[in-house]
């Protein structure tokens, strides 16, 4: 009896899992997917706990009163922090993978080892390492995310690194194999396993800069949904296999189309060291870029019948993203078209721009992909730059020895104006020279964005109706 | 439109009956045949159900994924409550914190991102 109900509960909250998805194919259903998705976990959760065998409940409510207690303040965290709390959350999911599979071992090991048969085994060992390593590598990306003060935020790089992280990896294989031809014999190698999975997480994020985290994050999210597929088949779990296999696929979706929007390969990204940028930037010659005042700048805004705006990782670290929706505002009524212009890998999280944006209750039909943006560039009158700065730099289009070449761009040079506000002419984090600050169409507004922003709308209201 | 759904049908179908076939017997044995054709069929329908999830709705999506990963849960739960020695009992239990921690966390942060998504027409002028 018991046993059907469980299997259709199964059945049920995968087909969820699967709507809850499907749904968030568009932000009017979107919301559903969530009622979708808490249904689903509800039946799963209360199928599993209606097994007579479960005795202690005290356990389970004390830990489950402490997910509450952690979780809900984590839930409201400012959308700035949202990288940062996704890489957390990673980690709790491999810290879970990887403690199950540890529990199931020693369970088994006690109750005979037979039980630990050779499907088992290996199931056990691809969860711990994948589990381990997710929890320490994502608990490092939240760290830089953060910039907690003993995490090195720039890529950290030695010589041999790639030899020593590879090599680290693979005792842990061996070491694994051997447990799986004699689960018992071998046991002393277990705890090893997880220290060097451990240590594997960290010295995987060590090498990777701020501007590969969107990257990061969707690949630790493949991983954790693969320590969850592993924990299927060592529990021998349906669920666990077609939910880990959902996040697992999200997360290799979400990774390549970040590789694609940086024209990188995973290896590039997990091997290569964004930082070790050679800085070739000294022989180019000293050329002055010009600047404008917020007064010139609003007269040629308000002139404007098009203006686009494209944001970075700049306008949440100055938290612009109020003003920049002023200034929607302002333009918008005086009969501008404003739409913005998101570049897939702007930010530290895939879609993390359109989230802040819509935080500051910008229209989503205005936020607009890179690629159906490009070819309307060309009869944009202003565009403004706000804290981005690689993924306009147009070196990546022809300059073959930029660092940068081949990665799609929004092509803010080819507008009619292009407004860049930056604080000082301090190349950005991948220590690349933007030539588009010394094109003949761009002039710099120097500053801090939020205040530069607040300048041009004060501007902007201070002569309103005159036009 | 209805080729989307058909296809969806169909998966989601193959998807149920691969469940309840993999499992038509109680062996003692498990059947990792089935579990294999199971976490195949679901990674396809992860694909094709992902590649369609709306570009502005990425960090939300990574949010919710991350909430249905934690369906680490199930597992948890069994460690924790069922009869086994104390120090399996506690492994389960931070294993059971962490995944409840990220289905409350995770669950409540898309639906506040998901509020934000307005579009023009519901936006008072």
């Amino acid at each position: 009896m018991i046993y059907s109900i469980v299997q259709t509960a199964i059945i049920l909250s995968t087909a969820l899992f699967i709507f809850s998805l499907h749904w968030m194919k568009d932000p009017k259903t979107a919301r559903r997917g969530v009622f979708a998705g808490i249904a689903a976990m509800t039946v799963a959760i209360i199928s599993t706990m209606i097994d007579p065998a479960i005795i202690n409940w005290d356990y389970i409510s004390i830990a489950i009163v402490l997910g509450f207690v952690v979780g809900i303040p984590l839930s409201k965290v400012p959308l700035t922090a949202v990288p940062q709390r996704t890489a957390l959350s990673h980690a709790f999911g491999g810290l879970a993978a990887g403690l199950v599979g540890t529990a199931k071992y020693y369970l088994w090991l006690s109750e005979g080892v037979e039980q630990l048969t050779t499907f088992r085994m290996v199931a056990i060992i691809v969860e711990i390492i994948l589990g381990f390593l997710t929890f320490t590598g994502s608990l490092m990306a939240a760290g830089k995310l953060q910039e907690v003060k003993w995490i090195p935020q720039r890529p950290v790089v030695y010589k041999g690194q790639n030899f020593i992280n590879l090599g680290l990896l693979g005792i842990a294989i061996v070491g694994g194999l051997l447990l799986v031809v004699s689960p018992a014999e071998y046991s002393y190698l277990f705890p090893g396993i997880i220290v060097l999975a451990l240590l594997f997480g960290i010295l995987l994020i060590i090498p990777i800069g701020g501007a590969d985290m969107p990257t990061v994050i969707s690949l630790l999210n493949a991983y954790a949904g693969l320590a969850a597929v592993a924990m299927g088949f060592v529990l021998d779990n349906k669920l666990l296999v077609t939910a880990g296999a959902l996040d697992g696929s999200s997360g290799l979706i979400l990774s390549l189309i970040m590789c694609r929007a940086m024209n990188r390969s995973f290896t590039n990204v997990l091997f290569g060291g964004f930082g070790q940028v050679k800085a070739a930037a000294a022989d180019a010659e000293q050329r002055t870029a010009k600047t404008e005042t917020a007064e010139g700048a609003a007269e040629i805004l308000e002139q404007a019948s098009k203006v686009v705006i494209i944001p970075g990782y700049g306008m949440a670290v100055a938290q612009a993203q109020y003003r920049i929706r002023e200034l929607y505002d302002l333009l918008t009524k005086a009969g501008v078209e404003v739409v913005f212009a998101i570049h897939p890998v702007a930010g530290r999280m895939p879609g993390h721009m359109n989230v802040l944006l819509a935080e500051a209750k910008i229209p989503y039909e205005q936020l607009i992909e890179m690629d159906d943006i490009n070819s309307d560039m060309p009869q944009v009158d202003v565009v403004i730059v706000v804290g981005a700065n690689d993924v306009v730099n147009p070196a990546a289009r022809h300059d073959k020895t930029s660092p940068i070449y081949g990665m799609p761009i929004i092509d803010a040079d080819k507008a009619k104006m292009c407004f860049a506000i930056k604080r000082s002419m301090n190349p950005g984090f991948a220590g690349i020279e933007n030539e588009l600050y010394f094109a003949e169409h761009t002039f710099m507004l120097f500053g801090d964005a939020k205040a530069v922003i607040g300048d041009l709308v004060k501007q902007l209201s201070g002569s309103g109706g005159g036009h | 439109m209805t080729l989307k759904k058909i296809f969806y049908t169909i998966s989601a179908v193959m998807l149920t009956y691969g469940s309840a076939f993999a499992e038509s017997k109680e062996v003692a044995t498990p059947d990792y045949f089935g579990l294999f054709f199971v976490f195949m069929l679901a990674s396809f329908i992860g694909l094709g159900v992902i590649t369609r999830v709306s570009r502005l709705l990425h960090t939300p999506l990574m949010s919710l994924t991350n909430a249905i990963s934690a369906i680490a849960v199930v597992g948890s739960i069994i460690l924790t409550g069922h009869d086994y020695p104390d120090y399996i009992n506690i492994l389960g239990g931070i294993a059971l914190f962490a995944s409840m921690t990220n289905i409350v966390s995770g669950f409540m942060i898309t639906d506040r991102m998901l509020k934000m998504f307005k579009s023009k027409e519901t936006k008072k002028s």
